[in-house]
C-alpha cells in the first residue's frame, strides 16, 4: 500500500503532508523559521527524526514518538575532545573539529532496531546503539589515512558524510558517501573501511582518476539487489554492479543527464532509477531552464526525459541530494525554489503540490 | 564555603563565598529554554565556569553557547561588563562578583 505521508525538511522548518482522498495537504508544521536539514521516519520504530540547523546555536537533533505531535531534543553528536580537521588548501593546517551540519540520519538495519547512523559536516559518521540516546564517532572512518589529504568541502566548508547505505542482507556491511572524499565500504560493522572509487572521475582534480577525493553527492543501493549501487556524482551519474568494486559512468554522453544531486532507485528493478539533472556544476539551474526528471530502465544505457507537468520555461528549481524520494509507483521531489512535485506513475506525469514552500532540503515518504 | 578560583591551573585567589554573577540573555534563547528569564544568577570564577553552572540550571544550554570543543560558537557573543570576552577558545576570562554577563547572538539575514 502506498505511503501517505511526506516529510519535508525546509529552510523554514519541518512540514508534514498527508494524502487524503488522493490530495496531498499540509497536515502539520513544526520548528517554524528553523532550517531543517533532514527529516525522516524510522520504519522500524515509527520514530520521527529531525535534524535542525539552529545557525548561531548549533546543530540540534529532535525526535517524535507520537507521529510529529510533540518533539523532544536529544543530544546531537559531538566530536571527541581533541578531534581535528585538516585544511587541504592550507597545507593541511589543523583546526578543532566541531559539528557544523547534520546531513543525514539513517536506520542501522532491520535486525538492530536500536542502531542509528548520522552523517555530519565535518565528515563524521556517528553511531547509536541505544535508539538515539547517544551517538559516538566511528573513529575507524574518521582516522582513515585518506582523510587528511583527500577530504574537503564543496559548496560547504568541510567534507560531509551525505550518504549511508546499510546492506539489507547483512547489517555489518556498510557504505558511506563522503562529499568530497569518495565512497567507503566496511564489511566488519564499521571497524575498518576501504575506498571504493575505481571508475569514478573527479574532473576538478589534477588526476581525475585519483583513488580518493571524489564527490558522490548521493548514493543508494538497489533494494532488490544491494550489490548494485547508484550514485549521482558531481561529475556524472555512476553505477556499480559489483558492490562498488568498480563504477561505470552512465551519464548521457551528449545529453543533459550528468550533473545533479539526488538519485532514487526502484524497489524491485535494479535497472531502473531516477535523477533530476541540472546544467553543470558552475550554473546549477535546470537545463535550458526547463525542469525534467531523467529515468533509466536499462541500467543507465538510455535515459528518458520526463517533463509532463513540470515547468518548461523560466524554471530555476534545483533539487538537493536528499530532496527526491520514491515509494513503489510514486515519486516526490522538492526544489530550492519551494516547489513540491509529485508523480503517482513512476514519473510519467507530474503535478505540483505547492509552489509556495520554503527552499526544500529533504523529502521522504513515510 | 571556601571556593578556589583557578585560571589555567593556577590558583588566583579563594573566596569564602562563591562568586555569583548576573547573566542576561538574548530573548532568542527563551524559545528553546522557556524557563530562562532575562536575568539569571550563576556561580563561577571564569566565563567557562559560569556557563557550566548555567548548564546545571538549564540542562543542554551550554551546547547552544559553545561548540564540541568548548569554544564559543562563531555567531554567539558574550560581553563581560561592556567588553567582549577575549578568550573565545577556552572562555577563561575571569569573572568578578560585580560583573554582568550578556549572552547575545550575532545578527543574520534570510
Amino acid at each position: 500500500m502506498a505511503r501517505n505521508l511526506l516529510i519535508l525538511g525546509t529552510r523554514k522548518g519541518l512540514i508534514l503532508l498527508h494524502r487524503q482522498q488522493g490530495e496531498w495537504r499540509v497536515r502539520q508544521t513544526a520548528f517554524a523559521g528553523v532550517p531543517v536539514s533532514y527529516a525522516m521516519r524510522d520504519h522500524r520504530t515509527g520514530v520521527l527524526w529531525v535534524c535542525a540547523d539552529h545557525g548561531h546555536w548549533g546543530q540540534k537533533l529532535y525526535r517524535s514518538q507520537d507521529g510529529g505531535e510533540t518533539f523532544a531534543e536529544v543530544s546531537a553528536p559531538k566530536f571527541p575532545e581533541g578531534s581535528v580537521i585538516y585544511d587541504v588548501f592550507s597545507g593541511g593546517a589543523e583546526k578543532p573539529a566541531s559539528l557544523s551540519y547534520l546531513w543525514i540520519i539513517a536506520p542501522g538495519g532491520d535486525d538492530r532496531p536500536e542502531r542509528l547512523y548520522i552523517g555530519t559536516e565535518p565528515g563524521g559518521l556517528f553511531r547509536s546503539d541505544d535508539g538515539g540516546e547517544s551517538f559516538h564517532l566511528v573513529e575507524s572512518l574518521w582516522q582513515h589515512p585518506s582523510r587528511k589529504e583527500n577530504w574537503f568541502g564543496g559548496g560547504r566548508d568541510q567534507a560531509g558524510v551525505c550518504a549511508i547505505v546499510v546492506d539489507p542482507r547483512d547489517s555489518n556491511h556498510l557504505y558511506v558517501g563522503v562529499s568530497v572524499g569518495g565512497v567507503y565500504e566496511s564489511v566488519d560493522d564499521g571497524r575498518s573501511w576501504v575506498g571504493r572509487n575505481q571508475g569514478l572521475r573527479a574532473d576538478y582534480l589534477p588526476d581525475p582518476f585519483s583513488e580518493y577525493g571524489h564527490d558522490p553527492h548521493f548514493m543508494v543501493a538497489s533494494p532488490s539487489n544491494p550489490d548494485i549501487l547508484w550514485q549521482q556524482n558531481h561529475c556524472g551519474v555512476f553505477r556499480s554492479t559489483n558492490g562498488g568494486k568498480t563504477w561505470q559512468d552512465i551519464s548521457q554522453p551528449n545529453g543533459p543527464v550528468k550533473f545533479g544531486f539526488p538519485i532514487a532507485v526502484d524497489a524491485h528493478d535494479p535497472d531502473t532509477a531516477w535523477v533530476v539533472p541540472g546544467i553543470s556544476d558552475e550554473m546549477r539551474m535546470p537545463v535550458n531552464q526547463a525542469l525534467f526528471v531523467g529515468r533509466t530502465e536499462d541500467g543507465g544505457k538510455t535515459w528518458q526525459e520526463l517533463r509532463k507537468g513540470l515547468p518548461q520555461e523560466n524554471a530555476y528549481d534545483v533539487v538537493f541530494r536528499h530532496a527526491l524520494d520514491i515509494d513503489e509507483e510514486q515519486l516526490a521531489f522538492g526544489s530550492t525554489t519551494g516547489n513540491l512535485y509529485y508523480s503517482s506513475n513512476r514519473g510519467d506525469d507530474w503535478s505540483c503540490i505547492s509552489h509556495n514552500l520554503p527552499p526544500i532540503y529533504s523529502v521522504r515518504f513515510a | 564555603m571556601e571556593h578556589l578560583c583557578y585560571i589555567r591551573g593556577i590558583i588566583l585567589f579563594y573566596y569564602t563565598e562563591e562568586i555569583m554573577a548576573t547573566v542576561k540573555f538574548t530573548r532568542h534563547l527563551v524559545r528553546y529554554f522557556p524557563a530562562l528569564s532575562d536575568r539569571v544568577q550563576a556561580t563561577g570564577c571564569t566565563v567557562a565556569e559560569i556557563i557550566a553552572d548555567l548548564d546545571r540550571q538549564f540542562p543542554g544550554l551550554a551546547d547552544y553557547i559553545v561548540d564540541d570543543q568548548g569554544a564559543l560558537r562563531k555567531h554567539v557573543n558574550i560581553f563581560l561588563g561592556g567588553d567582549l570576552v577575549r578568550d573565545r577558545q577556552h572562555l577563561q576570562d575571569p569573572v568578578s562578583e560585580t560583573d554582568e554577563l550578556y549572552i547575545f547572538q550575532a545578527l543574520s539575514g534570510g
